[in-house]
C-alpha cells in the first residue's frame, strides 16, 4: 500500500511539473515586460531596467523557473518561489498583488457553482438513469435517452444565454424579477442571496451535466440488474424497491461517483464558460480576464492549481477504488 | 437477428456478416456463392452496415440534415448575392432611422433574422457561421485522427519502452487543463502590435487537434493491442511481412470502423470547442463570422434581448449541427458495431 502510495504520489509530482514547466515556457514567449508594469508611472528607462536586473528577468529560462519552483526574489514583500510555505505562485504584476491571494479569492465563487450543480446533476440524473434501467424498452427509456442526446449536444454557454434570455430578461420584462442577471454574492454575506444568484448558473451547468450522468447510471444500472445477487435477492422475496435501490443502485453508484469525481475536479479549475456566461467572479472568468489582460502570472496560477486538482482527484479516486475494491491490484 | 436480412431478404455468408468479428483484409469482396435452389448472396461487412444503417430512420435523417447543411456552408456567398448582403458590410439600412444608434431592425423581408450591434446581416453571417464550424471542425478531427491513429499504433504495436513513454505523454495531455491552455495559447498570437501572427482560424484547428489526438492515440492503442496478438497478425508475420506492413496493411482496416465512428463523435464536441473559444473571445475574430462570436456579440450588445434572431439564428443553428453529428454517430455506431445495445434492443 505504501507503494502504490509513493508512486501515485510520484506520479502527482510528475505532472504537475511538466506541466508548471509548459505553462511557464509558453508564458514567456509573449512580449511584455513586467518591469515596465511595476515601475511607478513615468519611470525612466534605466529605472525600468534596474527593476527588471532585480526581478531576474534577464536570467536564462531554466533559471527564472528554477526560481518560480523555489526561491524568487521577493516582490514588494510577498515571497515567491512554489516550494516556500504557503506556496507562492508569484506576482501579478497587473493586479499588484500576490497571485496565490488573487486565486483564493475567486476560488468559493467557483466551489460553489461547482458542488452546487453536482448536486443538482445528479439529483436529476440519478431517478431518471434508475427508472430508465428498471423500465428499459418503455417509453420512458426512450425519451429520456432522447433528452439525454439532447442535452449532450447543448454547448454549456448556449443553454446559459438561453437560461438568461427566457428567465431573466423575458420574466423580467413581463414584470416578474425572479431571477438576477448575474454576479456572485459570497454565502457569507447573505446565503439567500448566494443561492438566488447561483440558480441559473447551477442549472446551466447541472442540465448540460446530466444527460451523461443519465447514460452511466442507465447502463451501470443495466449492468447490477443482470447480476446474479440481484436475482437471489429477488428470489428470496424482497420487495422490488429494496431490490433496485438497496441492492442494486448501491453497486451501480460506483461508476457515478468516479465521475463525479472527475468532472468536479475539472470544474475546481475554473467553470470558465457558465462563469463567463453569467459574470461569476470565479477562477475560470479570472482565467479569460487575465489571458485578455496579458496578466502571465495569474494564468499560470490558475492552470496549476487546474491541474493540481485533477491529477489530485485522479489519484483520490485511485486510492478509494483500490480500498473499496478487492480487485484492484495495489503493488 | 432480423436486421441482418435487409429489405431484399439475402442471407448473408456467415463469415462476413461480423464486421467486429474475423480480421478483414482489403481486397475483392468474396464471390458470391450460388446454392442450387436458394440463391445466397455474400455481402462485405460495409455493404452490412450500410444496409443496417439504411434502416435507421433518425441516423438518415441527421445525415440528411448535414448533407443540407454543407450544401448551405458551400453556398454560402451564393445566397448571399441573393439576399444583397454581404456577412462582414455594415448596413444602415439594418440601423433605424435616427441612426445615431445602430438599434436594430425587426426580422423582416430585408434582414431575416434582423441585424446585429453594426447592422450586419445576422441571417448571412450564420450561413457563413456554418463554414468556419464545419471547417473548423473537420479538420482539426482530420489532424486529430492523423496523428492520433499514429502514436496509438506506435504504442499498441511497438510496445515496451516506446509504449510507456507515449502513453505517459498521454496521460499529461490528459492532465492539462485544457482550456486555460488554450486561451492561453490563442492569446499569445499576438505580436508587438497586437495583430495576429498566424491566421486565427489555423490556430484554433491546431489547438483543439493538439488537445483532442489523445482519444484517437488511446483508442487506437487499446484495439491494437488485443489486434497484434492474433492468429492473422501472425501468419502475415510467418510470411516475412515487415513490422509496417503489418501495421498497414493488416492492422489498419480493422481500425476504420471503431475510427469512424470516433471521428463521427469527435466533429461536434470540436465545433463546440470552436464556438466555446469564439465565445470566450479568443477563436475566430470578427468581423469573420462565428456563431460563437456571432453569440457573444449577442450577448455583449444585450441586442438579444430585443432581437431574439440575434441569439436564436446562429443558437440553433449550432444546436442542429452538433445534434445532427451526434445521432449519426450514434447511428453509425449502431450499424459498424452489431453487438452495440441499441441493434440487440430490437430483438
Amino acid at each position: 500500500m505504501l507503494r502504490f502510495l509513493l508512486r501515485r504520489f510520484g506520479y502527482l509530482v510528475f505532472v504537475l511539473f511538466v506541466i508548471a514547466l509548459v505553462s511557464f515556457g509558453l508564458n514567456s514567449i509573449a512580449n511584455n515586460n513586467p518591469a515596465a508594469l511595476l515601475a511607478p508611472r513615468g519611470a525612466s528607462a534605466e529605472a525600468i531596467a534596474q527593476i527588471k536586473a532585480n526581478l531576474h528577468l534577464n536570467d536564462p529560462l531554466y533559471l527564472q523557473f528554477w526560481h518560480f519552483l523555489t526561491r524568487g526574489p521577493d516582490i514588494r514583500g510577498t515571497k515567491s518561489g512554489l516550494m516556500q510555505w504557503p506556496p507562492s505562485l508569484g506576482y501579478s504584476f497587473v493586479k499588484q498583488r500576490p497571485v496565490t491571494e488573487v486565486i483564493l479569492d475567486k476560488l468559493p465563487a467557483t466551489i460553489s457553482l461547482a458542488l452546487g450543480a453536482m448536486v443538482l446533476w445528479l439529483a436529476i440524473a440519478l431517478p431518471i438513469g434508475v427508472l430508465a434501467a428498471t423500465k428499459a424498452r418503455s417509453l420512458l427509456d426512450r425519451v429520456s435517452t432522447f433528452f439525454a442526446l439532447v442535452g449532450l449536444s447543448f454547448p454549456t454557454f448556449l443553454l446559459g444565454l438561453l437560461l438568461l434570455y427566457v428567465f431573466y430578461y423575458q420574466l423580467t420584462t413581463a414584470g416578474f424579477n425572479v431571477f438576477p442577471a448575474g454576479g456572485y454574492v459570497a454565502l457569507t454575506t447573505d446565503p439567500l442571496e448566494w443561492a438566488h444568484h447561483l440558480i441559473l448558473p447551477w442549472f446551466t451547468l447541472a442540465l448540460t451535466e446530466a444527460a451523461i450522468y443519465v447514460r452511466v447510471t442507465r447502463s451501470s444500472m443495466l449492468e447490477v440488474l443482470g447480476e446474479d445477487y440481484i436475482r437471489t435477492a429477488r428470489a428470496k422475496g424482497l420487495p422490488e424497491r429494496r431490490v433496485v435501490y438497496r441492492h442494486g443502485l448501491r453497486s451501480a453508484l460506483t461508476p457515478v461517483v468516479t465521475l463525479a469525481g472527475l468532472d468536479v475536479a475539472t470544474l475546481l479549475g475554473g467553470a470558465i464558460v457558465t462563469e463567463q456566461v453569467f459574470g461569476l467572479d470565479g477562477v475560470g472568468r479570472l482565467a479569460v480576464l487575465s489571458v485578455s489582460d496579458g496578466d502571465l502570472p495569474v494564468v499560470v496560477g490558475v492552470t496549476l492549481v487546474a491541474a493540481f486538482f485533477f491529477v489530485f482527484i485522479n489519484v483520490l479516486v485511485d486510492l478509494v477504488y483500490a480500498l473499496l475494491d478487492a480487485r484492484v491490484r495495489v503493488d | 437477428m432480423s436486421e441482418q436480412a435487409g429489405p431484399d431478404a439475402t442471407i448473408p455468408a456467415p463469415v462476413t456478416a461480423d464486421p467486429a468479428g474475423p480480421p478483414k483484409r482489403p481486397g475483392p469482396p468474396p464471390p458470391p456463392t450460388a446454392s442450387p435452389g436458394k440463391s445466397v448472396t455474400a455481402r462485405t461487412p460495409l455493404q452490412l452496415a450500410m444496409a443496417r444503417l439504411r434502416r435507421d430512420k433518425v441516423a438518415l435523417a441527421a445525415g440528411v440534415l448535414l448533407i443540407l447543411l454543407i450544401l448551405v456552408a458551400v453556398c454560402a456567398p451564393l445566397i448571399a448575392k441573393l439576399v444583397g448582403h454581404d456577412p462582414t458590410t455594415n448596413y444602415p439600412d439594418g440601423i433605424d432611422a435616427s441612426g445615431l444608434l445602430p438599434v436594430p431592425v425587426t426580422p423582416g423581408p430585408g434582414f431575416l433574422l434582423g441585424a446585429d450591434q453594426l447592422g450586419r446581416d445576422v441571417f448571412v453571417r450564420t450561413l457563413y457561421g456554418a463554414r468556419i464550424s464545419l471547417l473548423v471542425g473537420m479538420v482539426a478531427t482530420a489532424i486529430a485522427l492523423v496523428v492520433g491513429t499514429t502514436v496509438g499504433l506506435l504504442a499498441g504495436f511497438v510496445g515496451g519502452k516506446t509504449d510507456t513513454v507515449l502513453s505517459r505523454i498521454i496521460d499529461i495531455f490528459l492532465s492539462f487543463p485544457f482550456l486555460v491552455t488554450a486561451l492561453t495559447l490563442v492569446a499569445l498570437n499576438r505580436d508587438a502590435f497586437g495583430q495576429p501572427r498566424i491566421s486565427p482560424i489555423l490556430l484554433v484547428m491546431a489547438v483543439i487537434s493538439l488537445f483532442t489526438w489523445t482519444f484517437f492515440a488511446r483508442l487506437v492503442r487499446g484495439q491494437v493491442l488485443s489486434l497484434r496478438e492474433r492468429e492473422f497478425v501472425e501468419a502475415a508475420r510467418s510470411l516475412g511481412a515487415s513490422n509496417f506492413r503489418v501495421m498497414v496493411v493488416d492492422l489498419m482496416p480493422n481500425l476504420v470502423a471503431p475510427l469512424i465512428v470516433y471521428a463521427t463523435l469527435q466533429i461536434p464536441l470540436n465545433i463546440v470547442f470552436e464556438a466555446t473559444l469564439s465565445y470566450l473571445g479568443v477563436g475566430v475574430r470578427a468581423p469573420t463570422a462565428s456563431w460563437g462570436n456571432m453569440l457573444f456579440d449577442a450577448q455583449a450588445s444585450g441586442y438579444y434581448q430585443t432581437q431574439p434572431g440575434f441569439l436564436l439564428g446562429p443558437g440553433i443553428a449550432l444546436l442542429l449541427t452538433v445534434l445532427a453529428f451526434n445521432l449519426l454517430g450514434d447511428g453509425l455506431r449502431d450499424a459498424l458495431d452489431p453487438r452495440s445495445s441499441r441493434t440487440m434492443a430490437k430483438d
